[in-house]
């Protein structure tokens, strides 16, 4: 049975929830529906897209619609390796970003109070600092006359190796990645973690459970909801990031990121770059609902 | 031997002394009190017997075991918390079964022992819940089945019913009797309500500011306080200062400034010239119209300067002459108030020769 919402509660949560729909539907849904059609379009001979109707001087040529830039897309495994190597790379940065996240975050959530906000602040505190600059400082870091590199090599020409390039490798790609992403592990899984109840780890412990017995049976399911949301917001931007790969990862390491970027403003085919865009919008949309599905399932109780 | 010794146990935190040089002696399959204010220390000795904290000096034994290098998860203790601290991620079952999955139990063994325990304390039905889907009372019950089920030494229980109201605490309190005596398990809880702890316990001790002011069995400590502290806090009680006249070891006849002479019952180590309070319970004070007294009662006048209705009995205050107020209590066993006095009026009040107490802190 449906109650009568009186008008007053209806006035509200109109002027509360619509102007955010409205920004999704100017900013998200249009430019998704414009790029539906300019799949199916053909490209324009100097880049941008061919006319809808052939122009009055020019009888040949390809107008009108056509899905033959999807056809592109599934003709040459290439692509599909690229998507894949994609996905591995966001899921190992999201695990490497898990993996180094958790303990800080459980650090903090732990520690007393008033250093509690000092230690958030550091956290973001790189986000002070332009994006670029940090990608190029790790550019820096990795290339070959840098002391970390030269240490590297150093040992392994010790243990009678081949010197490596740190730069412009799959390695540099992946620690920039995670670098980048790693606040956005710690904000979440700290948040979660802060609001912990420290009574149930002393129930844990005062009914016979050990230190890591009381990790994995309380703490840890308990922080799945924040583990699940700093994974997608890590593994999502991941996905779609070119900055990184164009950076640290040289010619051989592109991702999705970078060939989309190659299509509107290297080889300005605008038809195939939006296949491949909305390729990627729906492989995050699958996975950031998959992601939705199993939080629900795992953080059934508040 | 006493299954738990806690000798000359003293906690400080900085230069504040939260538990001093506390000795108690608890028996198997006593259901043991620690009775006082807030702030006294009774969450600290509690930690300290758990395992969460150690004494800065003294001993915690266990069946004559020195429990110091014990962590809590190693010793035969179990709590129940006053926020029941349940996972809110596992079901009711789950909860019950945790501890006995951390003993290592077999899979069938588990099942049985957790319904078994929920059967315990009556939720049978409810092993699937979430605790988020319990009221109070029922989280109350599966906190106790789960500190129950692998049968512990000692179950420490910290103001479990604190949380609850009135009328379901008064049920909790007569299902953990019952609980009590058929699981045999001994009990040390914790509580500031005076009552509560008179009708649970075989015995209690009554704590002020970290110190143990008195141990003793519910009735004697209400009939036979041991000082001022004890007496104020449990019941009620009034009081008037006094000198010793005469000590006989029948009885004793006080001075009360500006009142009279009052005669009680004598008690051992007073002597003539002690100066210290008479203290009287309400249900022992008689309340009457001016009237000749009887020969073994203290009788004084008085005027009703107030009076609490409150159901059952009504409690009177009455102002004597040297401006003390006396408590007496009438039961209202007619329906209505027993309106037998008004505020202003005239009356007597009395006691008999053996009931005061005399207490000379
Ligand atoms: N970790 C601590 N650090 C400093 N002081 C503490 C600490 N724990 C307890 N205290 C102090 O010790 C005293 C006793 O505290 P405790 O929690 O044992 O009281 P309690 O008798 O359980 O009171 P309540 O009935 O309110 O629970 C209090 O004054 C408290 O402020
Ligand atoms: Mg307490």
């Amino acid at each position: 049975m449906t109650r009568d919402t009186p008008r007053s509660t209806r006035a509200a949560r109109l002027l509360t929830g619509g102007p955010p729909l409205l920004f999704l539907l100017v900013f998200f849904v249009i430019p998704s529906l414009i790029m539906v059609l300019t799949s199916f379009r053909f490209p324009g001979e100097f880049g941008g897209l061919a006319p809808v109707t052939a122009p009055a001087d020019q009888a040949a040529g390809e107008y009108g619609f056509t899905t033959e830039a999807y056809a592109f897309f599934f003709s040459d495994t290439l692509y599909a390796r690229v998507f894949l190597k994609s996905f591995g790379v966001a899921l190992a940065t999201t695990l490497a970003c898990l993996l180094m996240a958790y303990p800080l975050a459980l650090l903090i959530a732990r520690s007393e109070k008033r250093f509690r906000n000092l230690m958030v602040l550091l956290v973001i505190l790189p986000f002070a600092s332009n994006f670029l600059i940090r990608v190029y400082a790790w550019a820096i870091i990795l290339g070959p006359q840098s002391a970390l590199s030269r240490v590297a090599n150093t040992l392994l020409a010790l243990l009678g190796m081949e010197p490596a390039t740190l730069l412009f490798s799959p390695f540099a790609v992946l620690v920039g990645m995670v670098y980048v992403h790693l606040p956005f592990m710690i904000l979440p899984l700290y948040t979660n973690l802060e609001k912990h109840d420290p009574a149930l780890l002393d129930a844990a412990q005062d009914l016979g459970a050990r230190g890591w017995q009381r990790f994995w049976r309380v703490t840890w399911p308990l922080s799945l909801p924040g583990v699940f949301s700093g994974s997608a917001l890590v593994f999502i931007p991941v996905l779609g990031m070119f900055a990184v790969p164009d950076i640290l990862g040289g010619t051989r390491d592109i991702l999705i990121g970078n060939l989309i970027k190659d299509q509107f403003l290297g080889t300005r085919d605008w038809p195939f770059g939006s296949v491949l865009s909305i390729m990627l919008t729906l492989a995050v949309l699958s996975v950031a609902s998959l992601t939705a599905w199993f939080a629900r399932a795992a953080g059934r109780t508040p | 031997m006493a299954l738990l010794e806690i000798r000359h146990v003293v906690r400080r935190f900085g230069d504040y002394t939260a538990v001093d040089n506390v000795s108690i002696s608890v028996e198997t399959g006593e259901f043991f009190t620690l009775l006082g204010p807030s702030g006294c220390g009774k969450t600290t000795l509690l930690r300290m017997i758990a395992g969460f904290d150690l004494p800065d000096s003294g001993q915690i034994l266990l069946d004559g075991r020195d429990m110091v290098g014990t962590p809590p998860e190693k010793r035969p203790v179990h709590t129940v918390f006053q926020t029941y601290a349940l996972f809110p991620h596992m079901t009711v079952a789950d909860n019950v079964a945790f501890p006995l999955r951390m003993g290592g139990r077999t899979q069938p063994e588990i099942r049985e022992r957790v319904q078994h325990a929920l059967d315990g304390v009556r939720l049978p039905d409810f092993a699937n819940r979430f605790p988020h889907e319990l009221s109070g009372g029922q989280k109350q019950r599966v906190a106790l089945a789960r500190g129950l089920v692998n049968r512990p030494r000692l179950l420490l229980l910290d103001e479990p019913l604190g949380a609850l109201d009135a009328k379901l605490r008064e049920e909790m309190q007569i299902e953990l009797i019952n609980l009590q005596k058929e699981v045999g398990i001994t009990f040390v809880f914790v509580t500031h309500a005076q009552d509560e702890a008179l009708a649970l316990s075989h015995r209690i001790a009554v704590m002020n500011r970290g110190r143990v002011e008195q141990i003793d069995e519910p009735s004697r400590i209400y009939g036979f306080p041991r000082n001022r502290f004890v007496a104020d806090f449990i019941g009620k009680i009034s009081m008037m200062e006094a000198r010793v006249v005469e000590a006989e070891p029948s009885r004793l006849r006080l001075e009360v400034a500006e009142l009279g002479e009052v005669v009680m019952a004598g008690r051992d180590g007073v002597k003539a010239g002690d100066r210290g309070v008479v203290a009287i319970r309400p249900e022992q004070v008689r309340i009457s119209r001016p009237a000749a007294p009887a020969e073994s009662e203290n009788h004084f006048p008085g005027r009703v300067h107030d009076f609490l209705y409150v159901g059952d009995v009504t409690t009177y205050i009455v102002e004597l002459s040297n401006g003390a107020r006396i408590e007496a209590l009438l039961p209202n066993a007619s329906p209505g108030r027993a309106t037998f006095f008004e505020v202003g009026d005239e009356v007597g009040v009395s006691w008999r020769h053996d009931t005061g107490i005399f207490l000379d802190d």
